[in-house]
């Protein structure tokens, strides 16, 4: 136990602005989140069709995974169930739930209806890289970093995985904010000690 | 995990709120005579056409204070009966609160009007708070929301900060209201049953929707010793669909396989299961493969669901509740709806109560987002 994990990338979408390892990477004001999410999704150059029928807070979330994991992480050096998802938001599912309950008043669509779980997102992550570890997703207001990084730690101290995304994914109409960090048990030349103070300062910086 | 540094969890008490009974007691008792919570209901509020679930009545009271949502009077009443069958003190600061719902407070959309103040109303936060001050919890309550595995998820969660010695106690709870978002939803997907759902069975055509809480107490405290323990847990994901089971069921046997390790037993110590068998199509084939793959084929099985409908977030806890029981009456109980085997690789389904005895048990749920559990509990 109490072995030390680090922080190896970061990435945070929020006020139009995402940022890799706390450097500005794309911005893009003024436009609506469904915009603004595609636009990340063009710059970066990103080919994945399935991403067009996701809700927005599994796109948001998938964004942030996709760009968390650029240049850098070495996916062979894992097996599929060495890699796990730990998230929160405080508001759960609840932005595709209002769009659900507009199609109940004409006709109840299940390719709306399968968004209205939080945990989605996190099977969206998993299904595109192939993760099969442990997961959990949290409901929290606000982000409890000293919580998160207690779960993240037990499941790598105790070797249950070998690598893990955590963080913050939330939606809720036009307010939104994503914050992931990639936990690993190797230091490396840019990473961070993980700790709830770290993820605290770049969760916060913006 | 270095087992020597494993603390042991017991569990103190417990609690299912069900439509067949406010007491673990009661609804055992309902289960031993085989008497079911699942029926037809014509109620234009929750769906066009007559649909089969277990709800409660209407007008049922759960607790007298006003100012409470449905869902927060489940876990209130669920919680307030677990507690008094133990001496532990919400108000302790070892003790942790931890909740699980799939869809919490949801139905308030469809009787409100959209604003901030109603989506703040919504959150399960705001549940987790007001439910916590309502019993003096000093801690910030942890609430899970991950599809049809969130009781499962809460229990291992609670056995986890139990361990790390985060907390001594915790009092976990689970609840789902049925509301017109859910039945609809599970009626676009075509997932439920015209009838009574059958798990395994041969002519299974789907699930039948259910409400409830459940509640389990776990402690560290060595004046427990004695009791049953959560002995183990893991969760995995099937990365293949957000809401199709796996095909090959190998990501739940693998859960089944950490759990079984975590709990430092091995197979043949597994001495029934109590499945997810939610009687869809896919659900039950998958979960028999898994099953198959983890060497747990010949382990006798239930499935609660014809009893209590598919609870989502409190499915976990109110059928590891109930096994639970049948740990301490050496009963499996039956698996309502089940006649003929109907899954491809064969698994040794309970038709009937079945006397046993038993020292472990398996509980796995399975859900949306390709997400699987499993949890061990035994003597």
């Amino acid at each position: 136990m109490a072995e030390t994990n680090y922080i190896t990338s970061s990435c945070s979408i929020s006020n139009g602005t995402v940022n890799k390892d706390i450097n500005k990477a794309f911005e893009n004001q003024g436009v609506d989140l469904s915009a603004f999410l595609l636009s990340i999704y063009q710059h970066f150059h990103f080919n994945y069709p399935k991403f067009y029928k996701m809700d927005n807070l599994s796109k948001l979330g998938w964004l942030a995974a996709e760009i968390l994991l650029q240049d850098g992480f070495k996916k062979d050096n894992y097996q599929p169930e060495e890699v796990g998802v730990v998230l929160a938001n405080s508001n759960s599912s609840l932005d595709n739930d209002l769009k659900y309950v507009d199609t109940i008043k004409e006709f109840p669509s299940p390719a709306v209806f399968v968004y209205t779980l939080p945990n989605i997102v996190i099977g969206e992550i998993c299904i595109r890289h192939k993760f099969k570890g442990e997961h959990a997703f949290f409901i929290q207001d606000p982000f409890d970093t000293t919580f998160i990084a207690q779960q993240v730690n037990y499941l790598l101290d105790n070797d249950i995985l070998h690598a893990c995304i955590c963080g913050w994914v939330e939606v809720l109409e036009q307010d939104y904010k994503a914050v992931l960090f990639l936990v690993e048990k190797k230091k490396t030349e840019k990473s961070l000690l993980f700790s709830a103070e770290n993820m605290s300062s770049i969760f916060n910086k913006d | 995990m270095s087992k020597m540094s494993v603390k042991d969890v017991f569990v103190v008490a417990d609690n299912i709120l069900s439509p067949l009974g406010k007491t673990t007691t009661e609804n055992f008792t309902q289960l031993k005579n085989s008497v079911s919570g699942v029926r037809q209901h014509n109620e234009e509020a929750l769906s066009p056409t007559p649909f089969f679930a277990s709800l409660f009545d209407k007008d049922q009271v759960f607790i007298d204070n006003n100012g409470y949502t449905k869902f927060e009077q489940l876990l209130i009443a669920s919680i307030t009966d677990a507690l008094k069958a133990s001496d532990i003190d919400p108000k302790d600061k070892k003790t942790v609160l931890i909740i699980s719902s799939t869809k919490g407070n949801i139905s308030l959309l469809q009787t409100e009007a959209n604003s901030a103040e109603l989506q703040k109303r919504i959150s399960m936060s705001t549940s987790a708070r007001l439910v916590a001050e309502y019993f003096g919890f000093q801690n910030q309550p942890v609430v899970i929301s991950n599809a049809c595995i969130s009781g499962v998820i809460a229990i291992i969660t609670g056995m986890r900060l139990l361990r790390a010695g985060q907390y001594e106690n915790a009092v976990i709870c689970g609840a789902d209201v049925i509301s017109k978002f859910i039945v609809s939803g599970f009626q676009s997907f075509q997932a439920l049953s015209a009838e009574v759902c059958k798990p395994f069975d041969k002519a299974r055509t789907g699930l039948n929707l259910g409400e409830g809480a459940a509640t389990v107490i776990l402690s560290t405290n060595k004046q427990f010793e004695g009791n049953i323990k959560i002995k183990g847990g893991a969760v995995s994901n099937d990365a293949n669909h957000i809401s199709g089971p796996s095909r090959t069921g190998e990501e739940l046997a693998y859960a089944i396989k950490q759990a079984i390790k975590d709990a430092d037993i091995s197979t043949n110590d597994i001495d029934f299961i109590s499945a997810h068998g939610t009687a869809t199509v896919y659900n039950d084939e998958m979960e028999a493969n898994a099953l198959g793959l983890a060497g747990l084929q010949t382990a006798p099985l239930n499935s609660l669901k014809g009893y209590y409908g598919h609870t989502l977030g409190a499915a976990g806890l109110i059928e590891s509740v109930i096994s639970i029981q049948s740990l301490k009456e050496n009963l499996i109980i039956s698996t309502p709806g089940f006649e003929e085997l109907g899954v491809i690789i064969p698994v040794n389904v309970c038709a009937s109560p079945t006397r046993i005895n038993a020292d472990n048990f398996l509980k796995t749920a399975s859900g949306f987002g390709g997400c699987n559990a499993a949890v061990v509990i035994g003597k």
